[in-house]
């Protein structure tokens, strides 16, 4: 069985990999300088120019970039290539309508396939492996990203998409399914709908699982890891960056490995943008050093994390960065999918309330989240049928579903019912223990 | 004849019901008829008060969501049909009750009394008064085609 898929590239020397770093950072940085008007006016704005950015040291001198960014320069602002050398677009969902849009070249979709089926061997997995690909497929990067990793790999991909649990258990049983792609909250619902089945997951031959798109904690690792009885691997990524494979564990299970010879890895103190050393808490910013369609240049990815250095007892050299431990804004992942209040807020001013107090409830239910929008009532929503608000509610319930892409149940409530903190309507509750 | 009704957002919980109950009591509004609409989640309190642009007032500052409603109320003879007689006006005139409830009885009073909400209000207003008679709706205006006619 392989250890690594691209030994030089995931046991490269430190000093090695510094100066691979920052000759690509030179690099791109001079590129997007020449090329980009949305890198080039943001540099001006500093007064950069490309020959200030030397030393890997030196990226601390150019600025952040946020999603803010992304959406404003809606949809192909950020774009790098052409139209023509364009061959693949996902995007997001976005908190105004406008989703996050990302483009891919050619060679993008080759780093994408490579950084892929590195996580997925990392992960144990090989050309005897049988994968069963149930992110996702489709504006969500799920899905595809581990499927080319899985072919270039030379795995056998079973590319069954989400949802549909009973027909993912029949053919993870008849196909003989090694390894699953999924969110972990998915893998918990799978193991539960395995012994409403009376399908003992021991009896087949699933042996990993490959999780991500969501946060998840220690505690759920050991309750999917002894429901299914595999090893439960975390995979970090974002459509921003790439998709899934940005980082990926090993068998050690001590933080997730990240291609850095392609994501270049910071953490900074969210609010003062300070850069942190290596062990200290903070939010990932990460470099793309090789893309083309859509480089990247410290993109804040609003995602808490640790870095850490030292050699890992699996071989690899790639630095580590700890399980995603919050965020810093308000963003919520519900199954696998970002949500954001202010997405729930645009919804209530579009339907006619004029300032909607709201709450966002997001619960477990069953190894599913679920979530709750309690929303008060004012006058001129009030309707003296009954009819006419459960008209409401559904109306609501609809519009939600279709822009956060995740369904809500909708409850309506007196006013002033909901809990404020100083004044201020405190907008999410997350009563799931992660 | 038309009256206002005030109709008070409730959610279906313990206490909240008694909420209500208890401002109107403590500015010693008297409640002549009343009746609940209610879901899993919430109810929709009616309420016949005297004053109900005060009431209204005196619930939303203590901080109800209400709104007034204009409902037909009619005054019936308390014997047996009297009800079906006033109803079968509407109905034949096509007009739609969304809901119906009784005033608190009076023993004293040989009458009883029923609010209605009705989806055409004037029309029912003249049907129950006697100024426009179901035979001649189809032929006028005012009295509109029912939605059953076609």
């Amino acid at each position: 069985m392989n250890t690594y898929w691209n030994k030089p590239a995931e046991t490269m020397e430190r000093e090695e990999m510094s100066n691979l770093q920052a000759g690509r950072l030179k690099e791109i940085v001079t590129r997007l300088y020449r090329q980009q008007p949305f890198y080039r006016s943001k540099m001006q704005e500093q007064g950069l120019l490309p020959e200030d950015v030397v030393t890997l040291e030196d990226i601390k001198k150019l600025p952040f970039v946020s999603k803010q960014d992304m959406r404003d320069n809606y949809p192909y602002g950020l774009f790098a290539a052409p139209m023509s050398e364009i061959v693949r677009i996902h995007a997001s969902s976005g908190t105004t309508g406008r989703p996050t849009v990302v483009g891919y070249t050619k060679r993008d979709i080759g780093i994408w396939s490579e950084v892929a089926a590195r996580s997925l061997v990392a992960a144990g997995l090989s050309k005897q492996s049988c994968i069963q690909i149930a992110y996702g497929y489709g504006l969500f990067t799920g899905g595809l990203g581990i499927h080319y990793g899985a072919e270039l790999l030379g795995a056998s991909v079973i590319p069954i998409s989400s949802g549909n649990t009973n027909r993912q258990i029949m053919l993870m049983k008849d196909f003989g399914t090694t390894a699953i792609a999924c969110t972990p909250s998915y893998a918990l619902y799978i193991a539960e709908t395995m012994r409403e089945m009376g399908i003992d997951p021991r009896e087949t031959k699933l042996r990993t699982g490959i999780f991500g798109a969501e946060p998840w904690t220690e505690r759920m690792r050991q309750a999917i890891e002894a429901q299914l009885g595999i090893k439960a691997m975390d995979i970090y990524g974002l459509s921003e960056i790439i998709g899934p494979g940005v980082a990926i564990e090993c068998s050690e299970q001590n933080g997730l490995h990240i291609s850095e010879d392609h994501f270049y890895p910071e953490i900074i103190n969210p609010v003062t943008g300070e850069v942190l050393p290596d062990g200290e808490k903070g939010e990932l910013v990460l470099t793309t050093l090789t893309k083309e369609g859509m480089p990247m240049i410290r993109y804040r990815t609003r995602d808490l994390s640790v870095l850490h250095r030292e050699k890992c007892d699996c071989g690899r050299t790639l630095v580590r960065m700890s399980k995603v431990l919050g965020r810093s804004d308000d963003m919520l992942i519900i199954r696998g999918v970002n949500v954001f209040p202010s997405q729930v807020e645009n919804v209530l001013l579009g339907i006619g309330s004029t300032s909607p107090h709201y709450q966002l409830i997001v619960e477990r239910k069953g190894n599913l989240d679920h979530l709750t929008v309690l929303v008060e009532l004012t006058e001129e929503m009030f309707t003296d049928e009954v009819r006419g608000l459960e008209e409401l509610e559904h109306k609501i319930k609809g519009e939600l579903s279709s822009v956060l892409s995740v369904s809500a149940t909708v409850r309506l409530v007196g006013p002033k019912t909901i809990e404020r903190s100083e004044g201020k309507a405190k907008r999410v509750i997350d009563k799931r223990e992660l | 004849m038309i009256i206002n009704q005030l109709s008070v957002f409730v959610e279906n919980q313990p206490g909240k019901l008694a909420e209500v109950l208890g401002v109107l009591h403590t500015h010693e509004i008297n409640i002549r008829a009343m009746s609940v609409g209610d879901t899993a989640d919430f109810g929709i309190l009616r309420i016949i008060v005297n004053e109900p642009e005060k009431v209204q007032h005196v619930l939303r500052g203590a901080g109800f969501t209400v709104k007034i409603t204009p409902v037909a109320s009619i005054i019936l003879s308390d014997q047996p049909g009297s009800l079906f007689e006033q109803v079968s006006k509407l109905s034949s005139a096509g007009v739609n009750v969304e809901y119906i409830y009784a005033f608190a009885a009076n023993s004293a009073e040989k009458h009883a009394r029923v609010v209605l909400k009705v989806d055409n209000l004037n029309l029912a207003e003249r049907l129950i008064s006697g100024k426009c008679e179901t035979s001649e709706a189809y032929g006028d205006d005012a009295c509109a085609t029912p939605n059953f006619y076609w």
